[in-house]
């Protein structure tokens, strides 16, 4: 039994969808809007690894190799950044970072 | 063609790359002088690779995902200029606010490096590549001062709206690669011509320009620009209003006019969408602010509305406008804020609308420079912001569809005026509000020379500008 392109589609875009909605809905930490990108970096991968697996075409695999290696160096920037926060603050609430308005 | 008989297409994105490493090997072993030597080796990669730019061969390298032509030459060359004036003014800022670390100029050059393969990028795998060396680099810079609450804050901002950013472009990317086929520009302009998985692609063209949209701060997705703006240090504040702009612009010129030729009347309407909110956002959002950075931020987000205009009218002199409107904008901004460097009373940065009354008592040169800013800013006739608005319009109004667009971008700029004026009416008319500390020769230096050429070079240099725009227009190819 083999499984058609549909069923990879969907779950990647009910990943991607988790992900944006972990980074709006979610007030209390930034570790959380972290993991969401990360899962919308995984939904993009499954994407093109099914559509690589359906055209016989190597490009999306490499692509997903390129995604998950600016996954990794985007989540330790995005911790250093973290880190020099919470000492500023002493904490990572999303509802503290709130110096400027307007 | 092999790697070897391209490489002087590349050469100039390879001496970023090699100089960026070795200044960062090097930086470590400099010792206490590490800032400035860095600096100037950095300031001298930058010169070299916009020079070996004016004379690379125009080709395309690696399969496709490099292209080097007029376009991405006439870019290039104003972002490594623009970026070896950040170092420049970053250096001196610093080493006397005492954060004198030499990671700022590597920081620049890899951003720097990132910009170059933005408007090379003639495959979706490298305009990826290339937006993240940028962006990651960016976030950095944005939290630099370690120790400075604001400004981490406004990198923590940054970093999470841009990683969104890019991933809402990254599934857009995906998508198109899984309907039309391949990650090549051209290749999707011929999948697209033949009608494969049309609904599919348009869904990822849309994705694709939100992410894009983000990038260059337009509305909707501008929410981002005002606090990184006034948290991120002055002189990246400078460099990350101008350089990335310019670099995301001509990026987004290249995917829509080489991806999608043949549905620009589709996608035209996204870009004058777009670029309608903008100039409103841009405008009325300015009116209230009283920090001159969020002001700044505003006003960058009202031009970018009008650059997209450019860009919306998906003709040779559309883009010809947008270029020459980004790169006169480029340098307005730059000068604006190396104002805002040379200005401090007592120690302290004046960033407040009301710390610059009377200004023109106590600093007149800067005071004048500014007033200058300000009216190129507004579009008074024969200053430099005046001949970008006039270019993009001329291309706007000779579009059927952008009439509208084009008249109601005349009014809002009208609207906008009023903050640039009330700038202008602090500094003339109102009570002094003090002596300020002598102003550092650095940032004098760029802010005159940049108000120099709003007023009058501009006029004397445009003739060129208008050529080098031109052939750089002529080279995606649009009637």
């Amino acid at each position: 039994m083999s499984v058609g392109l549909a069923p990879y589609l969907t779950v990647a875009a009910v990943l991607f969808t988790l992900g944006v909605l972990g980074i709006f809905i979610n007030r209390r930490n930034v570790i959380v809007i972290l993991m969401s990108i990360e899962l919308i970096l995984l939904a993009v991968n499954i994407n093109l690894v099914a559509f690589s697996a359906f055209l016989h075409d190597v490009t999306g695999q490499v692509f997903a190799m390129f995604v998950l290696t600016v996954a990794a160096a985007e989540a330790a920037v995005g911790l250093a950044i973290l880190v020099t926060f919470f000492r500023n603050r002493g904490d990572i609430a999303v509802d503290h970072a709130n110096m400027m308005k307007g | 063609m092999d790697m070897i008989s391209v490489l002087p297409t590349y050469l100039p994105e390879l001496t970023l790359a090699i100089g960026s490493i070795g200044v960062l090997v090097g930086g470590a072993f400099a010792g206490r002088h590490a800032l400035s030597l860095v600096s100037g080796i950095g300031v001298l990669v930058l010169v070299s690779a916009a020079v070996l730019q004016g004379v690379a061969p125009h080709a395309v390298a690696f399969q496709g995902a490099f292209v080097s032509d007029a376009a991405a030459s006439f870019a290039k060359v104003a972002i490594y200029l623009a970026s070896a004036v950040a170092i420049f003014l970053g250096e001196r800022w610093l080493s006397r606010s005492g954060d004198a670390r030499f990671e700022y100029p590597v920081l620049i050059l890899l951003a720097a490096l990132g910009m170059g393969v933005m408007v090379s990028a003639g495959d979706l795998i490298a305009l990826y590549m290339g937006i993240e060396l940028q962006s990651l680099a960016l976030y950095v810079l944005c939290a630099f001062r370690r120790d400075d609450a604001k400004a981490s804050e406004a990198g923590l901002k940054y970093f999470v709206l841009g990683a969104l950013s890019s991933g809402l472009l990254l599934y857009g990317a995906s998508l198109i690669y899984g309907f039309a086929g391949s990650t090549r520009f051209v290749d999707i302009a011929l999948a697209a011509q033949m009608g494969a998985g049309h609904a599919g692609v348009i869904f990822g063209l849309i994705f694709l320009v939100c992410g894009i949209a983000f990038k260059v701060s337009a509305a909707p997705f501008h929410m981002w620009t005002p606090d990184v703006y006034e948290g991120a240090p002055t002189p990246v504040t400078a460099f990350l209003a101008a350089a990335p702009k310019l670099a995301a612009m001509v990026l987004f010129a290249r995917l829509l006019t080489t991806s999608f030729p043949n549905s620009i009347g589709d996608w035209r309407q996204i870009i004058a969408v777009i670029s309608v909110i903008s100039v409103t956002v841009g405008a009325l959002g300015g009116l209230v602010q009283s920090n001159l950075k969020r002001l700044l931020a505003y006003s960058s987000i009202a031009n970018i509305g009008y650059a997209l205009l450019g860009l919306a009218a998906g003709s040779q002199d559309g883009i010809k406008g947008m270029l020459i409107f980004l790169a006169l904008y480029v340098v307005d901004i730059t000068g604006f804020f190396a104002c805002l460097l040379a200005l401090s009373r007592q120690g302290k940065p004046m960033e407040t609308l009301s710390s610059l009354a009377g200004l023109t008592r106590t600093r007149p040169g800067l005071a004048f420079a500014i007033t200058i800013f300000s009216m190129s800013a507004l579009g008074i006739p024969f200053l430099s912001g005046f001949w970008g608005k006039f270019f993009v319009f001329q291309a706007a109004v000779t579009t059927p569809s952008l009439v509208w667009p084009a008249v109601y971008g005349l009014v809002m700029s009208v609207v906008g005026a009023f903050y640039y004026l009330r700038v202008v009416k602090t500094m003339w008319f109102d009570e002094s509000a003090g002596e300020t500390d002598a102003p550092p020769a650095d940032a004098r230096l760029i802010a005159f020379g940049a108000a120099a050429f709003a007023f009058p070079l501009v006029n004397v240099g445009l003739h060129w500008l208008e050529l080098f725009a031109g052939t750089a227009a002529k080279a995606f190819g649009l009637a």
